[in-house]
């Protein structure tokens, strides 16, 4: 029996996702579709809460940077735990894939990490009287970003790309410790920050017309990682292969395929295919 | 829409947020497309190349 024939097809798709021949056109495909469903989200949420949503009996007009700074701050931390799982990957079966997957999400964790902070403090100045204080919750989230800019300094200053690979992830994995840091700060510490109104677990403690562009807010910041993630991974890629044999095939896919009257490839077969 | 803008006073506040988180995504998106197409140019360079060596060089 050859290995084939013995391989399942969730196998044989995870070891084609580690292929760049493969990977490459399939994310490529995949862009539009991610592209639309971040509009389709995000769209209805800026509306509803921006206009729709009433204010906040205490807080006002200002409750509203919620839409931005909790779904960044969540992904911050959805993001990390991605690469952790990907650091795994990357460790035990030694996949570049799950390498490339970490460093392109790398940029990615840390903007949002920043939007998080920085939302926070326009938040916390009108509401705290203060654009920051050293408690808790916001300082484990500047560690985090400050994780994740290592990670991707650590990455540059190593010369051999799979040592380099090596390395963050064992990083990624070692700050992992923030995340549980970050989600009880609330708990753990006497802080400043508000306790979790979303991910109680009897009831939210959030009205209906507040919550529902929230989760449509959140919905819309995962599936633009999902987009950039792809797209970054696929620059990474190309960027690292220009010498390697699926690259040079891309380039002579592309010039040969069929031109449009206006001389561009009709399919452009080099940007999605 | 003038009291829209105005944010019940947080106009500052409330637009700096998103337009900042506006900003920090559009890098996030732009970034990458760049570099792709940086990286295609030099390999599409590098592989014309390539196609020359293969063929009429005496």
């Amino acid at each position: 029996m050859t290995e084939k024939r013995t391989m399942s097809p969730l196998l044989k798709w995870f070891y084609r996702l580690g292929a760049p021949v493969w990977f490459y056109p399939f994310a490529g495909r995949l862009l539009p579709w991610l592209g639309a469903l971040f509009l389709l989200l995000l769209l209805p949420g800026l509306y509803l809460g921006l206009w729709h949503a009433p204010a906040d009996y205490q807080q006002g007009d200002s409750f509203r940077i919620m839409y931005v700074h909790v779904p960044a701050a969540w992904l911050s931390m959805f993001v990390y735990f991605a690469m952790a799982v990907s650091a795994v990957v990357a460790l035990v079966w030694r996949l570049r894939m799950a390498e490339i997957m970490i460093l392109s999400s790398a940029p990615i964790g840390a903007g949002f990490a920043l939007i998080a902070l920085v939302t926070g403090a326009l938040w916390g100045k009108p509401m705290w009287g203060a654009w920051w204080v050293w408690d808790a919750r916001l300082t484990s989230e500047l560690i985090l970003l400050f994780i994740y800019l290592g990670i991707i300094a650590l990455y540059n200053a190593i010369e051999d790309r799979r040592s380099a690979g090596r390395a963050m992830s064992l990083l990624t994995l070692v700050g992992v410790v923030n995340l549980p840091i970050i989600h009880y700060s609330v708990v753990w510490w006497n802080t400043l920050h508000q306790g979790a109104t979303v991910s109680k677990f009897d009831t939210p403690s959030i009205h209906i017309d507040m919550l529902i562009p929230l989760l449509l807010m959140a919905a819309a910041f995962k599936v633009f990682y999902g987009w950039t993630l792809l797209l970054k991974m696929r620059a990474n890629l190309l960027e690292q292969d220009l010498h390697n044999g699926w690259v040079k095939e891309r380039i002579y896919a592309s010039k040969t395929a069929p031109k449009n009257s206006t001389g561009r490839v009709a399919d452009k077969g080099h940007q999605y295919d | 829409m003038t009291e829209f803008l105005n944010m019940g006073g947080y106009a500052f506040y409330v637009w700096s947020a998103f337009g900042f988180s506006a900003l920090v995504m559009a890098i996030l998106f732009i970034q990458p497309i760049v570099q792709h197409r940086q990286a295609w140019r030099e390999a599409e360079a590098l592989h014309d190349d390539d196609a020359d060596n293969l063929g009429e060089r005496p």
